[in-house]
């Protein structure tokens, strides 16, 4: 299980470091074993500062990240190494991850040579074609081959395979599918979905809400580094309750709905939530109270011929 | 009929042979009509914009037409299309965050563009202010460079510089894939915006993403490694697909409400051929469930019902 303790993360901006930018601010949430948690947000909203965090490519500025009760932020050496047998990443842009000069299958050697020295070339073959098919590739078609002679689908699920070469326990996958074509997509978003099977957790960074709720039993959002909802999948798509989740809900392109149609939902369901005064967020009224927030106030006389409903009217001039 | 287009065919002449990126493609479009043109990458789709406005070498123009109200576009001759670029025929180009000249304020770099194209900047002003409140940008950005405006800003800027002349024909090449979706949308309904406002007269929209076809476009043209495959209103191509291909990629596509436990998607197994030396007839044949011996033919792409052409020996053809 992994878990994040009120991790943040700070830059220095601006000419001499002057100002700060606060990337990640005290973000606290868990991933149980087997469980897909996608991490939803826009650009700049921090999902990938987290995912790098977790992978140890940059540094920590406050909070904890804990991998089964072990501080990863004081990981060093050899436990260090230990720690990235378990936990992997796999990112957006597949063909930048590969050195186009070398065949495709390196990464495989560079994991060998670093984790396997001992295994034998028979040993380390079988182990490599069980990952192949793993991820559902057939090791004849793909194995000595340059990058440029592969499809995006394929190279990710060799990152993916590369993965499960190791010990894996935990993947982050940062964006994995926004490079890929439609008809690949499908193929690796399900691959992420069957290595549940093998009790392996996943932190699944998108933008996308509709790829989000394919995969994921639980969901977070984030706006500008800061948790706004967090919870089951199904519940926070049915029912978002945050006003940027709801703004976020209803700027998706969808397949099934027009946009005017997922506005007018979205907007009927706010009149529903609201249980107090309907004018309670715009109300200017120094008067009013907690309770024209839970009670809606029902008309009343005023005066003779003259009725409202509000529950602290405007005190007569 | 504001485009149309007549067996184009466009080659990119490579030292190993020609790549055939666009064999034959005909379509028409309608005055005021939102056209989607989507496909996987290396489908054609950017091949056929591209010699729609600038057809430079290495791309060659093998044969074919496209005339644009009714007047034919010069498009092999760099020089003549000098006439219809921005005036008739106007693009907004993938990534058009880095489209404008770093080193220029943004004002400034509108008023040279419209100085070589013989246009009074100082009289096109009061336009391209109405404009710049039409995409709700501030005024003030024609004192500001580029790099001070966000990418949706810059979007829309481009946008605006691209549609001055009044186009009859935009090209919006992938314009949302890198935006956020807050402003995919807004960027998305301006371009609709402009086109009930007759500014542009007709849009042709790239992109992969189908989900945003369907809220902006009419008409969906699907491409499939350089042939055009089907074209329908966008209700039918998402709701009800003629082409194997086609049905295969709606019906790949994760929808909200879809969860992999209840209703799995299946992707399209194999890839696309590699155009250098395609497949003789339908370059859809290797992946294709439904092939059989007629589709070592090109299939013609013909009009099944109106408004919709299928090019598939499967519908409509002689075994129908």
């Amino acid at each position: 299980m992994l878990k994040l303790d009120t991790l943040s993360k700070t830059y220095r901006v601006g000419t001499f470091g002057g100002s700060l930018l606060h990337a990640v601010s005290d973000v606290t949430l868990e991933i149980p074993d087997g469980e897909v948690v996608s991490l939803i947000g826009e650009s700049g909203s921090g999902k990938s500062t987290i995912g790098k965090m977790i992978l140890r490519l940059i540094k920590i500025t406050g909070g904890k990240i804990l991998f089964n009760g072990i501080d990863v932020g004081a990981l060093k050496g050899d436990g260090l190494k230990a720690y990235y047998r378990h936990v992997q990443g796999v990112f957006q842009d597949p063909f930048s991850s590969y050195n186009p000069i070398f065949k495709a299958d390196r990464v495989f050697d560079v994991v060998r040579s670093h984790f396997y020295s001992g295994v034998s070339e028979r040993e380390w073959t079988s182990k490599v074609h069980g990952a192949l098919e793993a991820v559902g590739l057939n090791p004849e078609h793909v194995s000595n081959k340059y990058p440029h002679q592969l499809s995006g689908g394929q190279l990710q699920r060799f990152l993916i395979a590369r993965a499960l070469l190791l010990d894996l326990q935990f993947l982050v996958a940062d964006e994995i599918i926004s490079m890929l074509d439609a008809s690949t997509r499908i193929d690796v978003l399900n691959l992420l979905a069957d290595l549940k099977e093998r009790d392996l957790s996943v932190l699944f960074i998108t933008h996308d809400l509709s790829l989000g709720y394919y995969i994921s039993e639980q969901a977070t959002i984030l706006y500008r580094g800061c948790v706004v909802e967090t919870g089951d999948t199904k519940k926070i798509y049915s029912n978002p309750l945050h006003p940027y989740t709801r703004m976020l809900m209803a700027s998706v392109p969808r397949l099934d709905k027009k946009w005017e149609d997922v506005e007018i939902e979205l907007r009927a369901k706010q009149d529903d939530l609201v249980p107090g005064c309907v004018y309670y967020g715009r109300c200017l009224n120094e008067g009013k109270t907690d309770r024209c927030k839970t009670d809606r106030p029902q008309l009343h006389e005023a005066e003779p011929g003259h009725q409202v409903a509000c529950a602290c009217p405007v005190e007569a001039a | 009929m504001s485009l149309r287009v007549e067996d184009l065919t466009v080659y990119y002449q490579t030292l190993r042979g020609d790549v055939r990126a666009l064999e034959s493609a005909s379509f028409a479009m309608a005055d005021g009509e939102i056209m989607g043109l989507a496909g996987e990458s290396g489908c054609g789709k950017t091949t056929l914009s591209t010699s729609l406005i600038l057809l430079v070498p290495p791309m060659k123009q093998m044969g074919g037409r496209v005339l644009l109200d009714d007047d034919e576009l010069p498009i092999s001759d760099v020089e003549a299309m000098n006439a219809y670029r921005f005036k008739e025929v106007s693009v907004i180009p993938q990534y058009a965050m880095n489209a404008m000249n770093p080193t220029r304020k943004i004002g400034r770099m509108a008023s040279e563009l419209l100085k070589s194209r013989g246009v009074d900047p100082k009289k096109a002003l009061p336009e391209l202010e109405r404009r710049l409140d039409l995409v709700e940008l501030n005024r003030k950005v024609l004192k500001m460079y580029p790099i001070e405006l966000s990418g949706g800003m810059k979007q829309r800027m481009v946008m605006v510089l691209s549609t001055l002349m009044n186009p009859s024909l935009l090209l919006a090449d992938e314009i949302t894939s890198a935006l956020d979706v807050s402003t995919q949308k807004a960027v998305a309904r301006m371009l609709v915006e402009f086109r009930d406002r007759e500014i542009v007269k007709s849009v042709i929209v790239i992109t992969h993403d189908m989900s945003i076809l369907y809220q902006i476009a009419d008409t969906i043209l699907i491409m499939y490694a350089g042939q055009l495959a089907e074209k329908a209103s966008t209700k039918t191509i998402i709701h009800a697909p003629r082409h194997p291909y086609t049905k295969l990629l709606i019906s790949s596509l994760p929808k909200v409400g879809a969860h992999h436990d209840e209703s799995r998607l299946v992707g399209i197994p194999g890839k696309p051929p590699l155009l250098l030396d395609p497949p003789e007839g339908c370059r859809f044949r290797e992946r294709c469930p439904e092939a059989h011996e007629a589709c070592v033919k090109v299939p013609p792409f013909i009009e099944i019902e109106l408004g919709h052409q299928v090019a598939c020996w499967k519908v409509g053809g002689p075994h129908a």
